[in-house]
């Protein structure tokens, strides 16, 4: 029997405001427990949310962004449960009418092809806090408790574990490209939840789904889909009935593990949010964050394709992060030379990047910085591999290319004159091998081009070697 | 002194304290003392006399000049619903017992910076889920008018509070009737405002849509002003409406006094609702305040509110949903009472909750998740809500053709302590008369009438459009020049 599998992620982001959804209180990562509480967001009684603007207009830019309706009523609803992270004993969210509806994303298959991914909606939500468990007692950390977050859910249309997590990628992509999230996956504000179940190939009818909650990395979530497919398969293949959980992803392991068994759907007893008025998003609001977005990943990594002469794959990494693809076209517009931009950025900045864990935002070489040096490169002053010594040098010590060249003289000999007289000291001290030469042992020029380099103590221009050589050595030649 | 304190109204002892004839130290020391004599009808939960007398003690040294609030150095009191901060909140119950408030309600606030001296917290019903006042972890309110008889919930210290001269004002909520009714039973006013008009922030919530704070007092004046003080905008509950504070004691003054003749408005009365279950005595008072009415030159209709009659069963699907979720937050992990016998998280909440609320909350808890519980939401919550829109329908045709529409606030006057105990139904059939204006959202003003043979005394209660007080302060205001021996009666031999 083939199976089909079929996933959908319901993926949490932390909006970046400065304050909670409902209170002021700050909303900073890592503070010491219960520092960033106020009566209103530790659930004192009497309190009374009051919603956060600038949360709301995060929220609008992130429906938008992923080509959502915004609808212009939306309702907060209660969501009761008891936990102990859990203030009010309610989760102040939407239920029925979200703040936006029916969006999609584009994402890529490793193949190449193209497919959009559903949104079924998008919501607004306040954070719960934190149980922090010791041996004996269990403490609470409410700092987190009233951040606010989006609830963006996808319509059930993943089928593998790597378009889930190309598509929780695009979603992180797309949210820092507008600034509502950090994105911070280690600190938990942008998480995800998957729903996944499996079914005859062919068949209509949804299988009974698992729901692994939080993953909060695209590894993990491919890793624990990976071993539930392999297992659900196993077990349908076996005969036997899955049974609807809520599982959690033991990373030691690489597998599964249930947390409870739901029996139907858990019951929260869902009501409209009495100390809210509705949530009316004007025409103004939507058509202001309209403008406010800029321009998308898919957007750009299009025209840097077309203005760029790029490939669709160079395109795609330099487009991956705003920063980048800001980098990226300051470089260009001082260098003039597209190509040669995108493969320094692709080798020697990412690994430079990669090496020393930071982001492009705080990469030590401006653009004007690494274009003195790619300038250089391009115009013969120095050749590849002295420009990777001094993009080195540059890091090492923050100085600027030309004083690096300078200081230590590695600009290239460009004068033909120069470059001739050191050939024909060579040539001269090289009888056999210009003799083998003429006999057609072409491949000793190698040697002799070494030699040349080698008196020049690298820096003659090789190209300029080789046309003086080829004229020299080449047919014809009366040497 | 005493007496002419008792009697007096605010603007009279803004006179006095203007005048010197008395300090607010002293004025305060009358109310404590009155308070310290009176501790057996169990008015007041905590009474705050050191923070008072300091308080009266700044005032005094401060001064008051005549351009001062009228409000300043005057003792009022609070339901104990509405936090103090520093000062504990009990709500009437055992899981708040010692639960001190971090901060002001936005009511207390707002008679704090017009310099009223808080006297300190009344009794109440636990979480204002109640109509006697019985259902208080601290016992029950004593009428007194007579000890016997229960002193009306929810409000009912601040009403026996207001009543026996123990504050000069008071301010209670008012979710299903719980300052009108207790006003009825002790011969005072009180005005539940209409939704949204007065802050609901720092007041403890036990039905978030139903539930506004509403002043009680002796007469007009001291409501009107008592009401201002409180009433407008407040950026800290959305669900305020976004007008101002209320200038209703200045109407009265200005555009009242002394025009009265020119007044005229028409009253509707919903005669199909006091067909059966009122009382002859409640029916004929009545009957009195029509006549004191159409003396005045008031016009009267009979109006029909078709779905009135589905009030109480809307009332108790909605309010103990609401309440269900608003008391999630008591669960013994963060603040108030913390049962000691658990061995797991979930022993933690249910022996907290178990012996931290009283049987009326537990009750409505219980009433409240089931109604919201999946399967049961549509038939209970969702169409309490869409009977609840027709019951507004239903007032908004009848104030097509009347300004006002007026009823007895309970169908009897105040009933015996433990009468009504063991049946809530029957209990809750006292509300049947206020809770209609809370479904609505309308204001509702309960005003005295008399009393029985018996000595007890009657209320009535004008209910108006939305935001349109100052018509039930207008008519209450002509009531009071025509019958002014229904009102500023204090309950003291």
């Amino acid at each position: 029997m083939k199976y089909e599998t079929v996933i959908g992620l319901e993926i949490h982001a932390q909006l970046s405001t400065r304050s909670k959804m409902f209170c002021t209180c700050a909303t900073s990562f890592g503070e010491k427990p219960n520092l960033n509480i106020c009566p209103v967001c530790s659930g004192h009684p009497g309190v009374l949310p009051t919603l956060n603007k600038l949360a709301v207009e995060y929220a609008v830019k992130t429906a938008l962004a992923l080509n959502c309706k915004v609808n212009h009523k939306s309702v907060f609803a209660r969501k009761n449960y008891f936990y102990p992270d859990l203030p009010k004993g309610y989760q102040i969210s939407q239920y029925d009418e979200p703040l936006a509806v029916n969006g999609w994303v584009e994402i890529v298959l490793s193949d190449g092809s193209k497919k959009k991914i559903g949104v079924t909606r998008v919501h607004m939500e306040e954070d719960a806090g934190k149980n922090i468990h010791n041996d004996k007692t269990s403490l609470v950390d409410l700092n987190r408790a009233g951040v606010p977050l989006v609830e963006i859910v996808s319509e059930p249309d993943l089928r593998t574990p790597e378009e889930a997590s190309q598509y929780f990628k695009k979603l992180k992509t797309i949210l820092e490209y507008i600034e509502v999230c950090d994105c911070n996956m280690e600190e938990g504000n942008l998480r995800c939840d998957a729903n996944i179940s499996l079914r005859e190939q062919g068949a209509k009818k949804m299988g009974t789904k698992v729901e692994i909650k939080n993953l909060n990395s695209f590894r993990f979530l491919e890793k624990a889909l990976s071993y539930e497919v392999q297992h659900q398969e196993k077990a349908l293949s076996t005969g036997e009935k899955i049974i609807q959980e809520t599982k959690l992803f033991d990373t030691t392991s690489n597998t599964t593990k249930s947390m409870r068994q739901k029996e139907g759907s858990d019951d929260y007893r869902y009501f409209p949010e009495p100390d809210l008025i509705p949530l009316l998003v004007v025409d103004a609001l939507i058509k202001k964050n309209k403008e406010l977005l800029p321009e998308l990943p898919d957007a750009k990594r299009e025209r840097f394709i077309s203005q760029y002469g790029l490939s669709f794959y160079d395109g795609d990494i330099l487009t991956s992060y705003k920063d980048l693809a800001d980098y990226y076209e300051e470089l260009c517009k001082l260098v003039k030379d597209p190509k040669l931009c995108s493969n320094w950025m692709q080798t020697e900045v990412l690994r430079s990047l990669n090496e020393n864990k930071i982001e492009i935002k705080d990469f030590s070489l401006t653009p004007p910085m690494l274009s003195e040096l790619l300038v250089m490169l391009k115009g013969g002053v120095i050749n590849q591999s002295t420009a990777k010594d001094v993009f080195n040098e540059m890091l090492s010590t923050k100085k600027s290319a030309k004083t690096i060249v300078d200081k230590k003289g590695l600009s290239q000999i460009q004068d033909e004159g120069a470059i001739e007289k050191i050939v024909d000291e060579v040539l001269a001290g090289a009888e056999g091998q210009v003799k083998q030469y003429k006999e057609g042992k072409t491949n000793v020029m190698g040697f002799i081009v070494g030699q040349v380099m080698k008196k020049s103590n690298g820096k003659a221009n090789p190209s300029i070697v080789n046309k003086i050589l080829k004229k020299k050595l080449g047919e014809g030649s009366d040497l | 002194m005493i007496v002419d304190v008792l009697r007096s109204s605010i603007p009279d002892i803004a006179k006095m304290l203007r005048g010197k004839k008395i300090s607010c130290r002293e004025l305060t020391n009358v109310f404590l003392k009155r308070i310290k004599d009176s501790t057996k009808l169990n008015a007041f939960i905590t009474v705050m006399e050191k923070e008072s007398v300091s308080r009266s003690e700044a005032i005094d040294k401060e001064g008051i000049k005549n351009s001062d609030d009228i409000l300043k150095g005057v003792p009022v009191s609070l339901k104990d619903i509405f936090l103090v901060e520093g000062v504990r909140n009990t709500c009437a119950s055992k899981i708040l017992e010692n639960y001190v408030a971090p901060y002001d309600a936005t009511v207390t606030k707002r008679l704090k910076d017009r310099g009223a001296v808080v006297l300190g917290k009344t009794n109440m019903d636990e979480f204002a889920m109640g109509s006697s006042n019985e259902n208080s972890f601290f016992g029950p309110v004593l009428n007194p008018w007579d000890n016997k008889k229960v002193a009306g919930g929810s409000s009912g210290g601040s009403a026996v509070a207001v009543s026996a001269g123990l504050s000069q004002i008071s301010f209670g909520t008012d979710t299903g009737g719980s300052v009108r009714l207790p006003a009825s039973y002790n011969g005072i006013l009180a005005l539940r405002p209409t939704y949204g008009r007065v802050s609901r922030y720092g007041m403890v919530a036990f039905s978030s849509s139903l539930d506004q704070a509403g002043p009680m007092a002796r007469n007009v004046d001291d409501l009107a002003i008592a009401y201002d003080a409180v009433s407008g905008v407040d950026h800290k509950d959305s669900t305020t409406s976004k007008k101002g504070p209320s200038n209703v004691y200045e109407h009265l003054i200005k555009n009242m006094a002394g025009k009265e003749k020119t007044f005229s408005r028409c009253i509707g009365i919903p005669r199909h609702l006091i067909e059966k279950g009122v009382d002859p005595e409640v029916a004929s008072s009545m009957d009195e305040v029509i006549a004191a009415l159409k003396k005045l030159g008031f016009k009267f209709k009979d109006i029909e509110l078709p779905h009135a009659k589905y009030a109480l069963d809307v009332y108790y699907i909605i309010s103990p949903a609401e309440a269900s979720s608003n008391l999630s937050r008591f669960d013994g992990v963060r603040y108030g009472y913390r049962s000691k016998g658990y061995k797991d998280l979930d022993g933690l909440y249910k022996s907290s909750r178990r012996e931290g609320f009283g049987d009326e909350v537990k009750r409505r808890i219980m009433l409240g998740t089931f109604v919201l519980s999946a399967g049961y939401y549509d038939a209970y919550f969702a169409k309490a809500a869409r009977v609840r829109t027709l019951i507004k329908q239903d007032f908004e045709k009848a104030y097509e053709g009347c300004d006002v529409i007026l009823l007895p606030t309970a169908p009897t006057t105040a009933f015996k302590i433990g009468e009504k105990t063991d049946d809530p139904l029957t209990m809750y059939l006292n509300d049947i008369f206020t809770i209609p204006a809370n479904l609505a959202s309308l204001p509702s003003l309960a005003f005295p009438s008399g009393q029985n043979k018996a000595g007890m005394p009657i209320g009535m209660q004008l209910t108006g459009r939305h935001f349109d007080e100052e018509t039930l302060f207008s008519v209450a205001w002509m009531l009071q020049k025509e019958r002014p021996e229904w009102f500023n009666r204090v309950s003291v031999k």
